[in-house]
């Protein structure tokens, strides 16, 4: 008898791994349907169970065929890849309950398997990437969740998207081969693959220069990965152009999956004191990401298409996220972890909405979205309540996020940071609302508004769980915040940057 | 750097300059699948940074020689361990002498290599020193500890290149003919859209829609 | 069963808007029961408020927790004496307006009567939350919560011009907050520690410390003071005007009471509870907010004798008297702070009265300017009286309320030694006259225009409310000492526990 318990990391990736192929052989559209939510139903509760062995009993090391590492390769369930493991099959099982409608209008129906067994290997891809403990496994499954990605991309109805996706490939090609050469460079320097035994024989502080090198490498590979400004430029089609229930899961996940290794990079196999104070990290993420919103940002004013518009909005929140990890505090590196949580959730939600729109009005540009509210009045209500959040206004989980990037900022006496991420925000105000009123108060809704009904309740009520989770999460922080303190706790115990001196607080009421 | 230095780097050198071809192949060209080409000699130059750092002059594949097991056996117990493994992927195999190493020789790398590069009788120490040393480490059970040496006295063969860097290498294979054959598939989509794989042109044409 | 505590009735106060909420979507198919259930939760909302005023003014500091929220800031409530006035002139007149909505949105034939109640109710909660929050952070919340809710409200007719007073409603406050008020919070919050409203500022002992100089102090309640935009100083004033777009009850409610005094009270929760007067006193930061509150003050007169449109005019005169209390907040001597809270309550009551007006004109006669109001004095006496009362408050002439505050922010300016402002209040009072009576005097003693007099007062669920407001402008001028009385703590003195 095997403890399944015991298995539970494994199963994780193999469930949807192998039900990738099933759904091919499947083929049909229902059945590998079914197949796929329960799978991705399955994947979502083994990451809860995952997460809840790691607050009772800390971290999970799992070894791949009962080889020890460093030799064999080792799964790793901590505060930080459990959390993110939870999110992404989250909104991956939740993005597929909803889909249904969306994919069998946007997607032809002879394709729908091959979407389906896609969908799922890029999750395991994702899944992939955060439970493993090896560093060419990362790259391994970093490519397994990009080709699928390619591929997912490429099924849009225009012929734009193949075109889209494939500069993303060769995009998304570069940044992984760059994170490859890293890898081998470490790999030649330490003879192991397996990350914390690479970190521990580093010696980073007087290590040769390949060092800088394979760090440079492997930052400027994930950059590209996560689009971070300037390398962000196959973003805005991939997201545009691809089906909308693609774009939401992509948007959602991918990204956020690619900043998790990234601080699992700089925190966790290269010393933070290495990457912030021998290696400018820290002027270099603060520069890039700061400048990086302010331009995708303004940029996302001027779009016409809700998708893209998103698309620039998302680069510039993932420049949010690098803030948080530039400024290296814990509180900051909590900020940046909240941030991932709170933004998938928020994009997530708003991408399904766009979803929804389209297929209604059979199309995410703006001037067709016009006085849509009166047709469509609880997707139109979903999209301002999302959009709150994106803002940032108080009981929304952006706020959360916003707040604590804020606080820490201060208190790691970056106060032009602070004020200059709060003018910031303040574009976002600007591209949310602009829907806002496009949606609200058009005197002439484009025809197909006038049309429209209401999205269909199947759409509606996973997309309404995404949304209210963004209201919930901005009012109990406990679990989201929490998690996140603990897990940079885990990975910077100590602040690099001496704190402002600390005020006794409370003092007398 | 003197010219015996830059030489004995050969290996790098050919890396960078495929490495910076296809880059240049990847921007310059707008033809989509010279693109793909290109790509794929960008890949192909990761791949022999790879194999080649885990070769050295003079070594043989990795397989535990027949003379080797029968002495193994009775006295040495690391030997009988890679004995048992024999036949376990190569991973393992690397590993265990990556082990041993690696708990006896945590500190002193430097002589390790030095041994090696003696061994090597190879005028490129000190290059070897920056690159190699870790593959020293790796490769060598016979000049690894004083230990061993008695052991590998009648052995001395058994130097052989580290697998676990090809092994690496097959898989990045395999993804990089994923990624050719997607993209070749797209570009064939491409070219059913829009009659032709100039991405200029196709610029064009979405800029005229 | 509950019991009756200070802490109890907080979260009851507080609940009671949002069960407003939840009963008005539940019934919006039935006016009837929506409206009724509205009625209801804001008496016994009023009720609630009524007894916590008695522990409150007593000297009773109740509390209610909801936790931490974020790490290193809770979510809770502490009531004082301020507070307690704003929730009770708040919860006073919702009770009042509710009614007065519901005659003038039937009288009216207006769309999306259910989200309007609902977000009318939301507002109140943002209103009593923000009213008895114990600190900056829950006071944040509870701000952009009003603004938020109120957003629907303001751009209720759903026209381009709702489109364009809601972006414009909404683009400052929202970004003011956000960019200043923010960050002033934190700052706050690195210098002291904590963001809790204390007696004598959290501030203080970081200058004693010199971790701020004094001239960072005028800059931190800079952003205070303009990331506050609700409290419309110039020049981020011109949201209030653009949000008179909204239908005449919201404008009355919230933009001449609910969301306007949550800034001015949050002005001067910050001047006092943060800040303290004796260090505002000491160091002078607050000397250059006292020049640009009274240039407010004389501008906002100017610019309303200007505006024929009588909610225009209406709104201006709210910029220039909500400068007023910014002032007395400046001044930061006990009389001006004290006189400061004291118009709170004055102005409320006085101005609610004058947009009660403008809507029952508006309804019974369908006039909206003020030169077309010629003669309806004779046709709608009850209203037009209401208004010359409300008037005479809001100018500061006995018997209306608004002479006490007044004379209290002018000691204020005199203690300080500002003459040059103390004029300022004259030459205002002048203009107030100048702008608000003639509007009544020529309604009652101009004879009508051309057409034939068939205007009427507007329905009798319009003109009761705004009768009561304006009797209420009137008596408050004789419980002025208690008011007095009850606001003194905030400045240090101890109220007598009899």
């Amino acid at each position: 008898m095997i403890d399944i318990y015991s298995q539970l990391p494994i199963l994780l990736i193999a469930i949807p791994l192998f039900a990738a192929p099933v759904c091919v052989l499947l083929g049909g559209r229902w059945l590998t349907y079914l197949l796929s939510v329960v799978v991705c139903g399955t994947t979502f509760a083994i990451s809860i169970g995952l997460m809840q062995q790691v607050i009772k009993y800390g971290p999970i090391h799992y070894e791949i065929g009962n080889w020890k590492p460093p030799y064999g390769i080792e799964y790793v369930v901590d505060g930080l890849s459990g959390f993110v493991m939870m999110f992404v099959s989250a909104l991956a099982a939740i993005v597929l309950l909803y889909g249904k409608p969306s994919i069998d209008a946007e997607i032809p129906r002879s394709k729908h398997y091959l979407f389906y067994a896609s969908y799922l290997l890029c999750m395991t891809g994702l899944l992939g990437m955060c439970i493993t403990g090896d560093l060419f496994n990362v790259f391994v499954f970093l490519e397994i969740s990009s080709l699928s990605s390619y591929a997912l991309i490429s099924l849009g109805r225009t012929r734009r998207a193949p075109l889209a996706a494939l500069q993303y490939l060769i995009l998304g090609t570069i940044g992984a081969t760059f994170f490859l050469i890293g890898i081998g460079l470490l790999y030649q320097m330490t003879g192991t693959l397996n990350m914390s035994d690479i970190a521990n024989r580093l010696d980073t502080e007087t290590g040769p220069r390949t060092l800088l090198v394979a760090f440079g490498f492997m930052t400027v590979g994930l950059f590209v990965k996560m689009a971070v400004f300037p390398l962000h430029s196959w973003l805005p089609n991939a997201y545009t152009y691809a089906p909308s229930v693609v774009t939401a899961f992509v948007a959602a996940t991918a990204t956020k999956v690619s900043v998790y290794a990234f601080i699992r990079l700089v925190f966790g196999i290269f010393k933070p004191e290495f990457a912030f104070e021998q290696m400018p990290l820290g002027t270099l993420l603060l520069t890039l990401s700061l400048v990086g919103i302010f331009i995708a940002s303004t940029a996302a004013i001027f779009q016409d298409d809700v998708k893209r518009l998103l698309a620039y909005s998302s680069i510039a929140q993932i420049g949010y996220m690098l803030l948080g990890i530039g400024m290296a505090t814990t509180d900051s590196l909590t900020a940046g972890i909240v941030h991932m949580f709170n933004h998938a959730l928020i994009k997530g939600g708003l991408f399904m909405v766009v979803g929804c729109f389209v297929l209604r009005l059979g199309s995410s540009r703006l001037s067709d979205w016009r006085g849509a509210a009166k047709t469509m009045p609880l997707t139109s209500l979903a999209w301002a309540i999302g959009g709150l959040g994106l803002i940032g206004v108080p009981m929304t989980a952006g706020f959360v996020s916003k707040w604590l990037l804020l606080t820490s900022a201060f208190e790691s006496n970056h106060q032009l940071v602070a004020g200059m991420m709060l003018v910031s925000s303040l574009l976002a105000v600007v591209y949310v609302w602009r829907v806002v009123e496009t949606l609200y108060f058009s005197e002439q809704p484009s025809a197909a508004a006038k049309e429209a009904s209401e999205a269909p309740v199947w759409m509606l009520v996973p997309m309404y769980a995404v949304i209210f989770a963004v209201l919930v999460f901005g009012v109990w922080t406990q679990f989201s915040a929490g998690l996140a303190a603990e897990a940079a706790q885990s990975l910077l115990p100590l602040d690099l940057v001496p704190t402002a001196p600390t005020v006794s607080p409370g003092g007398t009421p | 750097m003197s010219t015996e230095q830059f030489l004995g780097l050969y290996n790098y050198w050919i890396v960078i300059f495929l490495m910076m071809t296809g880059f240049y192949i990847v921007i310059a060209r707008n033809n989509l699948v010279k693109t793909i080409i290109g790509l794929n000699i960008f890949q192909i130059s990761v791949i022999l940074l790879y194999v080649s750092m885990g070769k050295i002059s003079g070594g043989t594949a990795p397989i535990v020689p027949p003379s080797m097991v029968s002495h193994g056996h009775a006295d040495v117990p690391h030997v009988a361990h890679a004995d048992n493994h024999a036949d376990a992927r190569p991973h393992d195999l690397h590993s265990d002498e990556t082990k041993d190493l690696a708990h006896d020789h945590q500190d002193d790398h430097d002589n390790e290599h030095d041994s090696h590069a003696a061994q090597e009788s190879r005028g490129t120490a000190e290059d070897h020193k920056e690159t190699d040393s870790p593959d020293a480490l790796v490769n060598h059970p016979v000049s690894d500890s004083d230990h061993h040496a008695a052991d590998s006295a009648h052995d001395e063969q058994l130097t052989y290149s580290n697998p676990l860097p090809s092994v690496l290498m097959l898989t990045a294979i395999v993804v990089g003919i994923a990624t050719t054959a997607l993209a070749l598939a797209l570009i064939v989509r491409i070219r059913e859209d829009y009659g032709t794989i100039e991405e200029d042109e196709i610029l064009e044409m979405d800029r005229a829609a | 069963m509950i019991e009756w505590t200070g802490s109890n009735a907080i979260w009851i106060a507080m609940a009671l808007p949002l069960l407003a909420v939840f009963w008005v979507f539940l019934f919006g198919n039935v006016p009837n029961l929506r409206e009724a259930g509205s009625i209801v939760v804001s008496i016994v909302l009023f009720c609630v408020n009524v007894s916590l005023s008695k522990l409150v003014f007593r000297g009773g500091r109740p509390e209610f927790s909801f936790g931490e929220m974020l790490p290193g800031f809770e979510l809770n409530f502490v009531v004082e004496p301020l507070g307690m006035v704003f929730a009770l002139v708040a919860s006073g007149l919702w009770v009042l307006t509710t009614i007065y909505a519901i005659g003038y949105m039937r009288g009216h034939h207006e769309s999306n009567q259910t989200r309007f109640f609902a977000c009318f109710a939301a507002a109140i909660f943002a209103a009593m939350a923000a009213a008895f929050a114990g600190n900056l952070f829950t006071l944040f919340i509870a701000y952009e919560i009003m603004t938020v809710s109120t957003y629907p409200l303001v751009t209720h007719h759903g026209d381009a011009k709702a489109k364009a007073g809601g972006r414009m409603y909404l683009g400052i406050l929202l970004s003011t907050s956000i960019a200043f008020f923010m960050f002033a919070i934190v700052w706050t919050w690195q210098l002291a520690g904590t963001t809790d409203f204390r007696e004598g500022g959290i501030l203080s002992q970081a200058f004693e410390e010199n971790r701020i100089s004094s001239v960072l102090l005028a800059v931190l309640l800079g952003l205070f003071a303009y990331g506050i935009g609700k409290a419309a100083l110039m020049p981020i004033h011109r949201w209030l005007p653009a949000a008179m777009v909204a239908p005449t009850p919201v404008s009355a409610l919230l933009h001449a009471v609910a969301v306007v005094k949550v800034g001015v009270f949050s002005v001067l929760k910050v001047a006092v509870y943060i800040f303290g007067i004796d260090l505002l006193a000491d160091t002078g930061a607050s000397e250059w907010l006292c020049y640009v509150a009274g240039a407010t003050i004389l501008l906002g007169s100017l610019v309303a004798m200007t505006k024929d449109n009588l909610k225009a005019r209406l709104a201006y005169s709210t910029v220039s008297q909500l400068a007023y209390i910014t002032l007395g907040a400046a001044l930061a001597t006990p009389a001006s702070v004290v006189g400061g809270g004291m118009h709170i309550a004055m102005h409320a009551v006085g101005k609610i009265t004058l947009f009660f007006c403008a809507g029952a004109i508006y309804v019974g006669a369908h006039k909206t300017d003020i030169s077309d109001m010629r003669g309806l004095g004779r046709a709608m006496p009850f209203t037009f009286g209401a208004f010359l009362l409300a008037a005479i408050s809001i100018i500061g002439l006995p018997p209306g309320g608004g002479s006490w505050s007044k004379w209290f922010l002018a000691v204020g300016t005199v203690d300080r030694g500002m003459y040059f402002l103390t004029a300022t209040l004259m030459v205002s009072s002048l203009l107030n006259i100048a702008y608000l009576v003639p509007i009544p005097v020529r309604a009652f003693l101009t004879p009508a225009g051309q057409e034939p007099m068939k205007i009427n007062e507007a329905p009798l669920m319009c003109v009761v409310p705004l009768c009561i407001t304006a009797v209420g402008s009137v008596l408050l001028f004789f419980f002025a000492n208690e008011i007095y009385s009850v606001l003194e703590p905030i400045v240090g003195v101890q109220p007598d526990p009899s």
